[in-house]
């Protein structure tokens, strides 16, 4: 016996025709959304704070549904999705409406609620695993605190007949790995089917970054029609392998090197990554094309899953100001330097209080920083970026008007923009902790079209 | 000869906190063990001094003929706190692509 799952999205901002076309054509049993971020959840509280009628789930919910729900429901492929962000039941509701509103009627929709412990964290949690400072000294600054939920849940929502699952923060191998669980009956004490369903799922979990997406690189690895890359579909196998492809007629490519590229992505030790369903040993895959766009993947394994859950503390940080301006052709980088000059007094006269100072020269140093090799040729053109990291919004608007004041007080032949965009955007730093399991709660609440 | 990773191997990054993680993968086995003895997690943090400050750990897994290098405090705090464009270091792994293997000449026909 084997399923297929398809993915609907690797995060926020993803395409939804390539969803759209998995929902349509891909045969799928499952099709899976993943759309947070690290900092999603807290952006979402900051957003809610200002506007209360926010209704706290992915942005994109409404577009997202509105084209894969007529393909999902005509084949009978279920839906599993993180889009619940901070309100999993103001999803699953929203949802129900366009089932209601495409008369699709009685559609079951679980939401899984029980991520959110923003008020308890300081409880429940010891000290912050980047800096070793008890968790404590975050005090006052918390904006958002999630538990990263499995796939248990999920599984049971699925038990119990739900035909779409909306969740808050869960693991995002777990959206997969549910699936997995629930149709081939693998228990929360077989480590080694959950380390291969988690491993599929990590796979899947970047959607198009296993079919040539973030990946060509001209005349070393080229992608054929990379203006219509698929999402990926995973062929499971009961036996423990699966097979990666994707849907015939798209852009993009499915090999070993897409494959083993998303292998280790985001992963550290490939023998221990650690997921709240099973700790996943990568060492020990092996992949194989079998044939054009599908890859054979298979001896993922898993260890015990670890008495702990990962947690995510978003923090007011303070605030990041930002701008640019640019120059072009003879003596460039020299009005770039004199620029550069000029702005850095500039912010001694108005008294920049910053943490943090950055001027970069796009085009020769700023995406790579101090490590850029030196070159003796210089650019015909230039940007001169700069960027504060400052504890308050006043601070961080400095950069914007002094770049402004480059516009008449500046250089010769200096470009500029018009300051319409928002130059000071607001800090979440985003901290990680570990919470007793046990100490975590989730629960469900079924609605039907 | 010496010739550019580049030719030899591709490469994606990834970001969790403040920590970026880099994959080499070979483009072919024989190209492998060339790299895996050059390529230490020494040199690695050495080519990318000024950017990536903290410990760089290397794994490999050699049936797939990869290595896996951990660099810690290499994204300017971590993707909300940095201040560099690329926030998330996507990029960053293209910089090792320019690191120069020493080759054997028996080896050139697996070269890309």
């Amino acid at each position: 016996m084997s399923i297929r799952i398809g993915s609907g999205s690797a995060w926020w901002g993803d395409r939804i025709s390539p969803a759209k076309n998995n929902a349509d054509r891909g045969c799928l049993d499952y099709l899976c959304f993943e759309t947070m971020a690290e900092a999603t959840v807290s952006a979402a509280q900051v957003r809610k704070r200002k506007d209360p009628t926010f209704p706290g789930y992915d942005t994109w919910l409404d577009d997202r549904m509105k084209a894969v729900l007529p393909g999902c429901i005509k084949q009978g492929t279920k839906i599993i999705s993180n889009q619940g962000w901070i309100n999993p039941n103001g999803a699953a509701e929203r949802i129900v409406y366009w089932l209601q509103t495409l008369g699709f009627k009685g559609v079951k929709v679980a939401a899984v609620n029980g991520s959110l412990i923003t008020d308890q964290v300081l409880q429940l949690t010891n000290s912050i695993l980047e800096t070793g400072e008890p968790t404590h000294s975050l005090t006052g600054k918390i904006v958002s605190a999630e538990a990263y939920l499995g796939a248990e849940p999920i599984v049971q929502a699925l038990n119990q007949g739900a035909h779409i699952v909306v969740t808050g923060r869960v693991a995002d191998p777990s959206l997969f790995a549910a699936p997995m669980m629930h149709e081939f009956g693998w228990q929360m004490d077989d480590f080694a089917h959950l380390g291969l369903a988690n491993g599929i799922g990590h796979l899947m979990e970047c959607g198009a970054q296993v079919t040539g997406g973030y990946f060509a690189d001209p005349g070393f690895k080229d992608v054929p029609n990379p203006w219509d890359l698929a999402f990926p579909i995973a062929e499971v196998d009961e036996n423990g392998s699966a097979i990666i492809t994707k849907l015939s007629g798209t852009g993009g490519v499915v090999n070993d090197m897409t494959v083993k590229e998303q292998l280790l992505y985001e992963v550290h030790d490939p023998a221990n990554y650690i997921t709240p369903d099973v700790v996943v040993d990568f060492s020990t895959t092996r992949i194989e094309e079998v044939s054009k766009d599908r890859v054979l993947v298979s001896g993922i394994s898993g260890k015990p899953r670890t008495p702990t859950l990962k947690v995510s503390i978003g923090c007011e940080e303070g605030f990041i100001g930002e701008d640019m301006f640019f120059y072009a052709g003879e003596g460039a980088l020299k009005r770039a330097k004199l620029a550069e000059m000029i702005l850095r007094e500039r912010f001694k006269i108005v008294n920049l209080k910053a943490e943090e100072l950055r001027i970069d020269y796009l085009g020769l140093n700023a995406i790579h920083g101090d490590m850029t090799p030196k070159t003796s040729q210089e650019p015909y053109e230039i940007a001169v970026r700069v960027a504060a990291r400052t504890l308050n919004r006043e601070e961080a608007m400095k950069i914007g008007r002094e770049v402004d004041g480059m516009a008449v007080s500046g250089v010769g032949m200096t470009g500029k923009r018009v300051p319409h965009q928002d130059r000071t955007r607001e800090i979440i730093g985003v901290w990680s902790s570990l919470v007793d399991r046990n100490k975590i709660n989730s629960s469900i609440n079924f609605y039907e079209s | 000869m010496l010739i550019k990773l580049v030719r030899l191997a591709h490469c994606r990054s990834g970001d969790k906190g403040n920590t970026s993680n880099i994959s080499i993968i070979a483009y072919c086995p024989e190209l492998y063990e060339t790299i895996k003895t050059q390529l230490s997690a020494a040199k690695f943090k050495d080519f990318y001094s000024g950017v990536v400050n903290g410990t760089v750990t290397r794994y490999a897994i050699d049936e797939l003929h990869m290595l896996n290098f951990v660099c810690e405090d290499a994204l300017g705090g971590g993707v909300s706190r940095s201040l560099c464009l690329d926030n998330y270091g996507k990029s960053l792994s293209s910089r090792i692509l320019s690191f120069e293997i020493d080759v054997a000449n028996q080896l050139e026909p697996f070269l890309r």
